[in-house]
């Protein structure tokens, strides 16, 4: 329990510097931000947005830095984001919400079915070792290096608009179907989430393959798996104990590709259309709205910490080791 | 060891100190494959980031009027919207996007020298607050991090390349300082830096001379990683339209102007494909040699593939498979730690 609780006092103070991060960023550029934001859309901002937008940076206000940067937390814990500017008057907070729950089932599916898929085909590379399997190495060096919106748009030009087998934008067919529990719109989803979450688990599945297989042979040179093949046992069960024991790392660097993956998906949907945060990040940087990008930021950061402090359960969980050393 | 969860997988094997055999060491590593294969691969773009822009037939920003913009004799690669010359951009491009990410990754790894080294020889709190400072910048998502920066910076700033890879360099020397980290903090303990304090060695002499020769080949990967780090973070940055792609020719920002032209949707594969395949193979090329230096780094990485054949006529006996540890013959020297795993998570 101490262990986890660290670890959450841990992502409570990265939470804090990353709002910290996104009031600073603002006032350390050179020049007055609102008044770049009112030149680079020439007019077009209605004059309540500029003035919430003035009260959201706090330029202006006869306030010290400090001063602003309070008020910018006392409108956070209200759960106030401001008002987005190519969406006015929509709050941020709305705009992200309508978008937010997409990308989690997206990056959610997508990144579970590559872990497991990932690391028992690296299992099996290194318990095949020296056989044809190592083939699978090179070939998924090369996807790992394929910017992830590059996969994107060969998986977009060969199955949506050549063979047209999937759907080639969006989350779901609109006209036929509404938002529910139904099941039209449940099949619908599915089949426009297969284009995306391929592209995200092919970008991401090599890392899952190469981090075990290589934790595979280092745990192959254990004595207890040396001991499980002097009893002849099963070669199944003697892969199974290893692989038990050389996951672990897999689990606990899972905060660190859950940054590539985030990354990589905001890019895959854009190139699919696809309604998550990714895209209205994209429209967001088009359009130059710099509260919904700051927004944004703030809403991957807390669910990225989420979902880290998820997989350190899961790895207390797993290892008593950890457990004990609290 | 669960404050820094990652630790495990990062923990690099602790190898030998190196002696005078480093040398013999460090001229076999080229004769990998896969290392040939990917320092050849990398000759041949930095060659081009060279001599792409005089190549250049056209003025990659020069707009004409034009009828058709499919591929002809004169514009190899087609044109855009604007007539501007797609060939002409793919040859300028490669210049700020290998300038830009090699930028990005010499800063970062300088950053993740003085944090990874200090925490892990100065220990104590030093160590403490460094790490903590290291995992926060892990977890933080990067690339929003960078729109949030990017989309602040003056339009005029995205052709300055010292800045920009300045900027990406901040989101990632983390990973480098840790594994750095955590070889500096194994190194410390050894008898030969013990020996070398006790004989009263100053402290940025037993850093620059007993641990920094021994830390050279981890420094490396991690200098790549960074480098394909920031190589797919300033080709996003470009591709989303975060830096004025008006203000230079980078792959990234031909692919915005792709988009942009609905090349997808259109058919025009001639126009996103080039510099989508050229980013893939200096990505591939980098992610081989870091292979390379990792199965050097930790020799039980290296495939067993030698193939029967080979090993025959080299003269080694091929025990029948047993289970899944067919390295009953040369069983490697034990580690205590795991590998280093510089390379598990690229993108």
């Amino acid at each position: 329990m101490i262990v986890l609780l660290r670890r959450l006092g841990f992502y409570v103070v990265t939470a804090f510097i990353a709002i910290t991060l996104d009031f600073f960023i603002p006032h350390m550029i050179p020049g007055n931000p609102v008044e770049a934001v009112l030149a680079s859309h020439a007019g077009s901002i209605p004059p309540q947005a500029a003035e919430s937008l003035y009260a959201q940076f706090g330029i202006n206000v006869h306030e010290g830095l400090w001063g602003q940067y309070l008020k910018y937390w006392d409108h956070l814990l209200h759960g106030n984001l401001g008002l987005s500017i190519s969406q006015y008057p929509s709050p941020v907070t709305t705009v992200i919400h309508s978008a937010i729950f997409w990308t989690i089932l997206l990056v959610g599916a997508s990144t579970v079915v590559s872990f497991f898929l990932g690391t028992t085909v690296g299992a099996l590379v290194a318990w095949k070792r020296g056989s044809w399997l190592e083939g699978v190495l090179p070939i998924s060096t090369f996807f790992q290096a394929m910017p992830y919106f590059f996969l994107a748009t060969l998986l977009l030009l060969f199955f949506a608009t050549d063979l047209k087998w999937f759907p080639n934008h969006g989350g779901y067919d609109f006209e036929n179907s509404t938002i529910g529990l139904n099941s039209a719109f449940l099949s619908d989803a599915l089949h426009h989430a297969v284009l995306p979450g391929v592209t995200i688990i092919g970008a991401s599945l090599a890392g899952w393959i190469i981090g075990m297989r290589n934790m595979m042979v280092t745990v192959a040179d254990e004595d207890y798996v040396l001991l499980a093949e002097a009893e002849v046992l099963p070669p199944r069960k003697v892969v199974w104990y290893a692989a038990r024991n050389a996951i672990l790392p897999s689990v606990s660097s899972f905060a660190l590709a859950l940054s590539f993956v985030v990354t990589g998906s905001l890019l895959t949907e854009i190139v699919f259309s696809y309604p998550g945060i990714g895209d209205i990040l994209y429209q967001a940087v088009l359009g130059e709205d710099y509260p919904l990008i700051q927004g944004i930021f703030l809403i991957i950061t807390f669910v990225v910490l989420a979902a880290n402090l998820l997989a350190d359960v899961v790895y207390v969980f797993l290892d008593p080791r950890a457990r004990q050393e609290a | 060891m669960v404050t820094t969860v990652v630790d495990l997988a990062t923990t690099p094997a602790g190898d030998a100190p190196v002696t005078t055999r480093r040398r013999s060491r460090v001229a076999r590593l080229p004769r990998s494959p896969k290392m040939i294969i990917g320092l050849v691969l990398l000759a041949f773009f930095v060659i081009l980031a060279i001599v792409g822009p005089w190549l250049a037939p056209y003025d990659p920003g020069k707009i004409v009027v034009t009828t058709t913009q499919n591929p002809s004799a004169h514009h190899w690669l087609g044109q855009t919207q604007l007539g501007q010359d797609i060939w002409s951009q793919l040859l300028s491009g490669a210049r700020p996007t290998i300038v830009v990410s090699f930028l990005a990754g010499a800063i970062a790894t300088v950053l993740s020298i003085v944090v990874g080294i200090t925490a892990g020889y100065v220990g104590g709190w030093v160590d403490e607050v460094l790490s903590m400072l290291a995992n926060v910048f892990l977890v933080l998502p990067a690339l929003p991090l960078l729109i949030v920066i990017g989309s602040f910076l003056p339009k005029g700033d995205s052709a300055n390349d010292l800045l920009v890879g300045g900027v990406i360099a901040l989101t990632g020397w983390a990973w480098g300082a840790r594994v750095l980290r955590a070889q500096s903090l194994s190194l410390r303990n050894r008898d030969f830096v013990e020996a070398a304090r006790i004989s009263g060695e100053r402290t940025w002499r037993i850093i620059t001379s007993e641990m920094a020769p021994n830390l050279v080949a981890i420094l490396a990967a991690s200098f790549l990683f960074t480098v394909l780090y920031a190589i797919g973070t300033y080709v996003a940055l470009g591709f989303l339209g975060v830096l004025n792609p008006a203000a230079n020719w980078s792959w990234g920002s031909i692919l915005f102007d792709a988009t942009q032209g609905q090349a997808v949707i259109s058919g025009q594969w001639w126009w996103y494909v080039p510099p989508g395949l050229c980013i893939a193979l200096l990505g591939t090329s980098l992610a081989l040699i870091n292979f390379g230096i990792d199965e050097f780094i930790n020799p039980r990485l290296r495939s067993a593939g030698l193939s029967r054949k080979a090993a025959k006529s080299a003269g080694i006996r091929r025990t029948p498979q047993l289970g899944f540890t067919p390295v009953s013959a040369h069983r490697a020297r034990r580690h205590n730690t795991a590998p280093s795993g510089l390379v598990e998570f690229d993108r």
